[in-house]
């Protein structure tokens, strides 16, 4: 049965949604790490990653200088380049259209995209899906970004209410569902051992680039598509 | 520091990643190794991440309610819990263990 367009709709709403809980929560993140209600929506009206901005707050937070805090948000922005190579070839946008549609690539349009690339209406509903899912996720996830700020800018010190908990927390979470299989899971247990080893040894940003230099490694290092 | 610098520097780099798919032929995705790195680059920069915002503290290793705060996030997650409620409870679990003298 052919996805209709308002089906589509449906999911990119209920995404949007969805994404407003982590929005919020970076919002909060973002001030109780340091940066003002304005930097905080800045993150997400133009950098609009979520991994990378929770990554460039939580750095900046734990002392980390600016370099090491840049380094983390892109490394982890590093995965929209194969989404938009991916997305190219089914969006298909021109001229400034191109940025546009660059701005909105992120995980969940990627997914959305990909997920009716192949249904019978083909691209027109891989490409509608995409923009839908990136304009819902956008307007969401800055919506949420500012409820958030505004709410934590009042909240005084942020360990009595165990913000520095979620933080860790939301890591946790952000990393949960990727673990999908061996190659995955060993990846993620020897770079969080890694980073632990260097909290002493590094300056404070240091040991999470020593975890993605593990996962480049290990990535280089498997033969593709093999069970490990 | 102007923390602008950081903001605007590192938004720049990602949205450039963003914008570079959408100017190179894609015969860049046929490398075998390319996307099994896009994959386990977030991965491990991720559980590193969880590392230091659990146990570190500028260069020392502290041990303290985040712990608490992170296991509760685990167990939350084994039940398929949503994002919010993770973060949410990880958040009152500490602060409520903090405030009864638990933990620090």
């Amino acid at each position: 049965m052919p996805a209709s367009k308002n089906a589509i709709l449906r999911d990119a709403l209920g995404i949007g949604i969805g994404v407003a809980s982590y929005g919020v929560s970076f919002g909060a993140l973002g001030v109780t790490s340091g940066l003002d209600v304005w930097q905080t929506q800045a993150l997400s009206a133009l950098m609009f990653t979520g991994a990378s901005q929770f990554a460039l707050v939580g750095v900046l937070g734990a002392g980390g200088t600016a370099v090491s805090a840049i380094a983390a948000a892109l490394l982890l922005g590093f995965r929209n380049f194969p989404y938009a190579l991916r997305m190219s070839s089914l969006v298909r946008p021109h001229g400034l259209t191109k940025f546009l549609a660059a701005h909105v690539t992120i995980d969940e349009s990627t997914a959305m995209g990909l997920a009716h690339e192949n249904g019978p209406d083909q691209e027109v509903g891989g490409r509608f899906a995409f923009w839908a899912t990136g304009a819902s996720v956008f307007v969401f996830w800055n919506l949420a970004t500012l409820i958030g700020a505004v709410a934590a800018s009042g909240a005084g010190d942020p360990k009595v209410f165990g913000l520095d908990a979620a933080i860790a927390a939301g890591f946790v979470a952000l990393v949960w569902p990727q673990f999908q299989g061996p190659l995955e899971r060993k990846t993620g247990a020897l770079a969080f051992l890694v980073a632990l080893t260097a909290i002493s040894f590094v300056r404070p940003g240091l040991p999470i680039l020593l975890a993605g230099a593990v996962a480049l490694v290990i990535g280089l290092a498997t033969k593709p598509g093999a069970a490990s | 520091m102007n923390l602008w610098i950081p903001v605007l520097l590192a938004t720049a780099g990602t949205f450039a990643f963003k914008v570079a798919g959408y100017f190179v032929p894609d015969r860049f995705t046929q490398h075998p190794h390319f996307n099994q790195v896009a994959r386990l680059l977030p991965i491990g920069l991720l559980s590193g991440l969880i590392a230091v915002q659990t146990f570190g503290e500028g260069q020392s290793i502290v041990l303290d309610g985040r712990i608490a705060g992170a296991a509760v996030a685990v167990v939350l997650l084994m039940r398929k819990m949503p994002f919010i409620i993770v973060v949410f409870t990880a958040a009152i679990v500490t602060a409520i263990g903090r405030h009864f003298g638990l933990w620090i």
